[in-house]
Formats: structure tokens, sequence, C-alpha cells
């Protein structure tokens, strides 16, 4: 078995200082200024710990220095080195490293750091090779950390044994840093990787058979298609819920994009705004639908990785053909939060308010309150 | 005797036993099956008796094994198993583990009972329709309700009836299209969502509170004249009772929607409130679990269906009644029924159980079991709230009824050991233990119903086995990594589990998948 593994030492540096995050060079500079020391690489390290017992056998691949190699000798692990990086490492080692990872051939890429370093990674490999991230950035947006260093070890541990055999995607999300330090939050979805499904350890079996993630999707997928007016423009929203969806149609849809159905045909893809209220205008108000899902995290339904969908173009459907669905266990993650409509316009948001069904399987709704 | 250091030397029975039919040698038998009739007739004349298509073409494929093996075979097997009778079960929350007394095992295995046929004339079964009818009667005390049927042999299967009733009610009244919604609670048994979508419903989930309520004012956003019915399991499974259950039925009635109470968790509530008063039409009783029969894992069981006058119409049929003219008898004049359930009338050993227990206590009795349980379960709670790691779901919420969910969580985050590790781990200690139904919305749970059956000491010593687990989770890790040491078997491969292609239920769609042992057949 071969793994990557792939510390960003710079990670999480901005948080202590209160940067807010450390992307740019820029903010490094005054991160360091300010006395901010590195943390990631101690992070990832409490992530080793958990998994270096099962590492015997296994050839591990990783950058020179606190990028990876250090630590894993630390914990008794002797590394193939891929090249040794700059004392100042930027996103573009990130990046080589996950390219040469994936060249050659890794069955799984392990990596600290945070939504930055996340972005990095998918921008390289997508969902080609499965990742597991230990969180050590100041941002953790992103669906494909572990909660902790210990369970990002834990599941490295369980991989190395074996006992990993499915995966789910996960979303890459990033706030626009510029933006957070006004206080503004602006997220966006930059795509999805591959990580373990942890509820595989956890799966409860006394109904036998547990639905795991891919069934609970199919479910859905397959009674959102059953539900389809055939007359019915529908505006399919971004997301991996909602391509399961095109996918089950049959057609090409767009995973970070907005793509229209009618009859069961293709009839837009990857639409913007102004192409999509053209499309809307062709149909009779009720014959207007939009089937969008739930970001995980936060719970953001509108206004994260689907800014097309502008407040303009939502005011031209009627609400009650605008259905949200999700998979129970993305909603069981949002337990006890609300769902968040930030269309960019205050109004229509407060008109969002209260209670939304959310559509979690065959002929089953949830209702969630939306703040 | 410390019981703790009793329970950690355990070992559970290991017998590598074979499957059945891997013992087969031909021509072994442990009974003799007597002939035709006399020795007059043959074997084939019998059979030449039967229309063709009821012959089998081959012999049948059955394991022949002699008497003594065969005994040693099940006795081996049962002995790798557990259950009431042999550990501490208030693990099983949610499944209200008790003591079945034998005295009515026994009642109901005499030839009285096993040897009535469900299609014998009711003139010819007045005792064992007595004895239905008897039980109804006492439940019109128990749940305050009017009319009862006994038909559903399961938990679920009271809720299908239940569902088939409001069909059936809304068909009569014209209004079956359009009364197309079912609501039910995050909390509630995962059947009362299940069971309607078989039917047809389209069913909305209400969640709770930060409480553990179910959210008032999501349910208000939820019906609508569309809506059917609500299905409402209360005490939920968080052990948590909805103090505004009058409230919600109130609101539905206003829309003229029906109520359904979900009353399997009963056992915190005999003598002390009911379904009539929280103005429920219609719920559903688990004869076995809360009144006595055994937890029979699937059946056969009773899901006893009890509704107001207004609903007896399109009740299961046949009902049993009285008539002093013509004693106990079947009525089949039941033109706007839901229809039938299940065959016959009812699981009759099942009721006879329950019919059994429920007089052997009394009002009274009936009313100290509850108060025992829920006796028990604070205790029980207070404990679990002492070991390092473990807390509750709904920490703001006062005491529960009968059952109580917890959470892992901080053990987990402390040391990455959670609900599942404690699984396997407690089965060195000979007993056992169950995490939650769906949805896992509380982190790493486990669910508790220590229920009236179980003495101090019972609690204090499996309270003791979760600490001493928890303790290992924090200072032996390796020694919970390697756990079940000590059980008939260690670490399971759950792929067999979970793929239709993988796994086999009979003897016959193993050697239609695998060659060997777990060798899969090669295409």
């Amino acid at each position: 078995m071969k793994i990557g593994f792939l510390v960003n030492p710079i990670a999480g540096m901005g948080g202590s200082v209160a940067l807010k995050g450390t992307d740019g060079e820029e903010t490094l500079r005054r991160a360091l200024e300010l006395g901010a020391s590195p943390m990631a690489g101690a992070r990832a390290a409490e992530a080793v710990k958990l998994f270096a017992a099962h590492a015997a056998g296994c050839e591990f691949l990783a950058p020179e220095g606190a990028m990876g190699a250090d630590i894993l000798r630390a914990a008794g692990i002797s590394p193939t080195v891929l090249f040794e990086a700059k004392e100042a490492t930027a996103a573009v080692d990130t990046r080589r490293a996950a390219r040469l990872m994936a060249e050659a051939g890794v069955d799984l890429i392990v990596f600290a750091g945070g939504d930055g370093t996340a972005r990095d990674i998918c921008a390289e490999i997508g969902d080609a090779v499965p990742v597991v991230g230990i969180p050590a950035g100041v941002k953790i947006h992103s669906g494909v950390y572990a909660k902790k260093p210990q369970a990002a070890g834990m599941l490295v541990s369980n991989f190395l044994q074996g006992r990993v055999k499915r995966f789910v995607l996960a979303e890459v999300e990033d706030i626009d840093e510029e933006a957070f330090r006004d206080n503004i939050v602006r997220a966006r979805l930059y795509g999805y990787m591959r990580v373990p499904d942890d509820r595989e350890f956890m799966q409860e079996r006394k109904s036998g058979g547990g639905a795991g993630t891919a069934e609970e999707a199919a479910n859905l997928a397959t009674f959102l298609a059953l539900s389809m007016d055939e007359s019915t423009v529908y505006l399919i929203g971004s997301g991996s819920t909602t391509m399961q969806l095109t996918n089950k149609l049959g057609v090409n849809g767009t995973l970070l994009g907005v793509d229209a159905v009618k009859g069961g045909r293709q009839i837009g893809k990857d639409l913007t705004s102004q192409a999509i209220k053209k499309l809307l205008a062709e149909a009779p108000r009720e014959k207007r639908a939009l089937i969008i899902t739930v970001i995980g995290g936060q719970g953001h339904i509108f206004g994260r990785g689907n800014q097309q969908l502008s407040p303009d173009v939502l005011r031209m459907i009627p609400k009650e053909n605008i259905t949200v669905a999700a998979s129970p266990s993305k909603m069981a993650q949002l337990f006890g939060k609300a769902l968040i409509a930030d269309t960019g316009d205050p109004s229509l948001d407060a008109e969002f308010k209260g209670y939304i069904p959310v559509v979690t399987g065959h002929s089953r709704k949830m209702l969630f309150k939306v703040s | 005797m410390n019981n703790l250091e009793r329970m950690k030397k355990f070992h559970q029975a290991k017998w590598n036993e074979p499957v059945i039919y891997e013992m087969s040698e031909p021509g072994e038998r442990a009974v003799l099956v007597p002939g035709p009739c006399c020795d007059c007739v043959s074997t084939d004349d019998a059979l030449a008796t039967l229309p063709k298509e009821m012959l089998r073409e081959g012999v049948a494929n059955l394991p022949e094994v002699a008497q003594l093996q065969l005994v040693r075979h099940y006795n081996h097997l049962s002995q790798e198993n557990i259950g009431v009778d042999g550990n501490i079960d208030i693990g099983q929350g949610t499944c209200t583990m008790k003591y079945n007394p034998k005295v009515n095992d026994r009642l109901a295995g005499q030839p009285k009972v096993t040897e009535m046929h469900p299609l014998q004339p009711a003139e010819t079964a007045q005792g064992i329709l007595e004895i239905f009818h008897r039980t109804g009667e006492l439940f019109k005390e128990i749940s305050g309700l009017d009319v009862f049927s006994m038909q559903p042999g399961g938990g679920s299967h009271g809720v299908l009836a239940l569902a088939s009733i409001v069909r059936a009610y809304w068909r009569d009244k014209g209004e079956e299209e359009k009364r197309d919604e079912i609501i039910t609670t995050l909390f509630s048994h995962p059947a009362d969502c299940a069971v309607p979508i078989v039917k047809g419903y389209k069913v909305v989930i209400i969640q709770p509170d930060a409480d553990g309520y179910p959210d008032i004012e999501a349910f208000k956003a939820a019906i609508s004249d569309r809506t059917a019915a609500i299905f409402f399991t209360n005490p939920e499974d968080t052990g948590i009772f909805n103090v505004r259950i009058k409230e919600f039925t109130r609101l539905a009635h206003e829309k003229n929607i029906l109520c359904c109470y979900d009353q399997a968790n009963a056992n915190g509530l005999l003598g002390i409130t009911r379904t009539a008063e929280a103005n429920f039409d219609m719920s559903f009783f688990n004869l076995h679990k809360t009144f006595g029969a055994p937890h029979g894992c699937g059946g056969p069981a009773t899901g006893m269906v009890a509704a107001k006058k207004e609903l007896r119409p399109y009740l299961p049929m046949p009902l049993v009644e009285y008539a002093p003219e013509k004693g106990y008898y079947l009525d089949f004049d039941l033109p706007k029924s839901c229809g039938k359930i299940k065959s016959f009338w009812g699981v009759a050993p099942v009721v006879v159980k329950a019919y059994s227990w429920i007089m052997a206590l009394g009002a009274d009795g009936l009313r100290e079991v509850s108060r025992v349980a829920i006796l028990n379960n604070n205790y029980c709670m207070k404990k679990i709230l002492e070991i390092k790691g473990a807390s509750i779901s709904f920490p703001n919420h006062p005491s529960r009824i009968e059952q109580a969910r917890y959470s892992w969580q901080k053990m987990k985050e402390d040391t990455g050991f959670g609900t599942a590790d404690v699984q396997r781990c407690i089965a060195d200690f000979g007993t056992h233990y169950w995490s939650s139904h769906e949805p896992w919305v509380i982190p790493e749970p486990f669910t508790i119903e220590p229920s009236e059956s179980y003495s101090k000491q019972d609690i204090d010593d499996y309270v003791a086995v979760l600490a001493e687990i928890a303790r290992m989770c924090y200072e032996e890790p390796e020694a919970v990594k390697a756990a079940p040491v000590n059980s008939t078997v260690s670490h399971t491969d759950h792929d067999y589990f979970d793929d239709a292609a993988k796994y086999a239920i009979t003897w016959r769609a193993y050697n239609k998948k695998y060659d060997g042992y777990f060798e899969p057949k090669k295409k």
C-alpha cells in the first residue's frame, strides 16, 4: 500500500494572532511578525501517533522536512522523499506534492492543513485519490477533514488495516479571507474530494443491511426523478446530491453548476444567472421548479456554490416549487442547527425564514428551520 | 463476591459448531416418521391421492442426523446465545427486556392452547376467544379506548394496522386521495415513518426542539388539509415524555386529522396515564415486551390495536365479540374494514401470556410495574452520568420515564473510542448493549432501559461494567482494540451483511454463492 503524507506547515498560523487565515505571503509575513508559531506539524504528529503502529509494509511518500518527512520519521516511519521544499513553503509546494503523489499511484493522501490546503490539493487531484484531512488550519469549512487530529489518525489506522471499503464525496469549501476580516462570511464550494465513509465504523446493525451513504443517495435520486413533472422546467443546483439526480436522469450534469432539465432532457448546462432567467421566462410561472441540496457543514441552501441562483432568479420560481433534497446522514450532521438562506438579498432571505421541508428519501421529508 | 471481577472472568462458549447440513450422514434419523396410516396403504398410494402439482419431484434436501447428535448440536448453539434468562438485559433500550414468568410459558404451552386450530368453529374455541375478549376488556381500563384487535403479529405490524385503518377511514370519508400525508417525529420509532410509506403515504418528520420535545411550531407548519394522521411515539426513544401531547392532538383534531399513538414504550405509563387522556383516536400496545410475553426479535408477537368506538368499522377483521345468546364469536360483518392484517385472528400464546401477566398483577400491580421501571431508570441514569466520558441527550431536560438515550461523545473526543467500541467490549463481560435507532443524531449513542424486573444489584453491576469499559478506553486502549477476546467470535467483517451478493441466510443460498468456508464461487 502507498500512502501520501503532506503537511502545510504554515496552516493555522494566522488564527492564533487573529488574522482569521494564513492565505497569501503577506498574511504569513504579518502572522510571523505578530509572533505566530507553526502548529500544523504538532497536530499532524498527533494523528500519526495513532496510525504509526500499522504503518509496517506500507510505503509513505512525503516532501522533505516540515512538509511531512520529519513528522513521519519522528514516529518511526521512513518515508520516500518526493522533493525538498524551500524554507517558506507555499501553495505551489502543496500542489506539487499532491500531483507527484497521484502520479506515484498512492492509495490515500493524508494531509494536514486548512481550507486553503484542501483547495490546493483538490485542484490537483479532484476525487481521483481518497484523502483524509487532519484539521490544522484556521478555517475548516470543508467536509474532507476529520473532527480532530486523533479522529483522522484512527481513520488512517482503519484504512491501513484494510477496514475502509467505502468512500463518499465531501465538499471542499473556502471563504473569502479578505471579506471575512471585515466580518463578512462569503463562502464558496470549490469541489469534492473522496473521503472514507466514517459511518462504516459506527453503523448500527439492529435492522440489518444498514443503508450506507451510497444507498441513501440512490434512494433519494430515484424518488426525485420519479416525482418530476414532464412539462416543468427544472433547475438542478450544484452539489453531489443533485449530481446523483442528473446521473439518474441520464443527463450529463455539472457538479459545481446549475443545469436545466425538462421532460427528462437537458435543456441547459452550467448556466449563468442571465441564461437561467432567459430559460425560465419561456415557461409559465407554475411550470418553473428548482431542486437544490444543502451544503454540508454550515447548512446553506442558498449563497454557497450556487450564486447563479441570484435573488431575481429565485423570485421567478414559486416557493412551493423549490425542493431541497439531502441525504438523512447529511441532515443528521446538521441536527440542532438551522438552515441558512443567504441569497444576497435580505428581504428575500426573510421570505425563506420559517420551516422548509427537506426531502431525505422516498416519500419522506423533514421539516427544517431556516434562520 | 465482587461482581465486576466475576463478570470480567466470563468466557462465552465457543463450539465451532458446523452447519447442520454439514453433519448430515445418509440414512441417519432423529425420529422415525410413521407411515401413511397403517400397513395396508403404501406411501406411493397415499401420495397418489394428492393433486399432481402438490407433489415434489425429488426427495427434499434435509439434513440426516441422529437424535443424540442433533440434541448436542442445538444444545451447543444455545450455549452460544444471550437473552433475558442469561444476562442483565438492560442494554437493549427501547425493547423493554423484562422477566417473562415461566408459569405463563407453561399456561401457553398447554395442549388446550397448542392443539387449537384457527379454523375451528367459534363454538369449539370458546375458551381462547374468551381470553382474547377479556384481554380487550382489560385494555379498556389500561388505554381508555373501546375496541380492540389482536391480529397484528408485532409492534411495527401494529403500526401497519393503524396506517391501514387511517386509509380505510379516509376512503370511507371520500378523502383518500387528498389526505396523503402523515406526520411523525424524529424520535418516534422508525416504523412510525417507514410503515406509512409502505402504505403509500408521504411522511413529514418533525424535529425536536432544544428541550427534546417535538417542535410545536414545526408541527403547526406541517399540518394541513392534506394530513391524514399523526403517528407519535410517547415517551420517545430519548425517554422524554412529551408533556404537551394534548396540544398536538388538539391542533390535529382541529383539522379533523386522526391521531395515532405508538405505545410500544408504555412500560412507564401503566396506571399513570392513558391513550385516552392524551386524546388519541387509536394506539397500539406490545403485548410482548411491556405485557410480559417475550420480546420475540421479530415475532411471534402481538401489536394490539386499540381504538375509539367510532373507528370500529375500519378495524382489521374479524373482531372477537361476545353476545349472551351465542357466546364468544368472530365478527366478519365489517364492510368498511381495512381488511386482514394477518391470517386468522392473532398469536394466541402471546395473548395467553399477556392475559396471565396482567391478571397476576392486577391494577395496583401494573401501576407498581411502571413506578419501579421509572425509579430503576432514574437511578441507573444518575449512576451512568457519573461515568467519565458519558453524557445524556438533551441534558437540560429533567428526569426521564422508562429509558434514556446517552452519548459517549466526550469519550470519543478524548480517546477515539465510541459506542461501537463499547459494544464490542461488553461482550467480554457476558452481557450486551445496543446503541440507537436511526437517525444517529445523538453522537455515539447508547440506550439503556432497566425495566422493573432488575434488582438494584443488577443495575449496579451493569453500570460497573460500563464504567470499567470507559476506564479501559481511557487507560488501556490496546485492550479495547482487541476486544472481544472472550466471546464466541471476535471482529467480524461487516461486508458480508451489507452486500446482497455475499450474504446468505439459508444453506441453499450459501451453496449458490460459496465453495467451502466463505470462499466465493468462481464464475
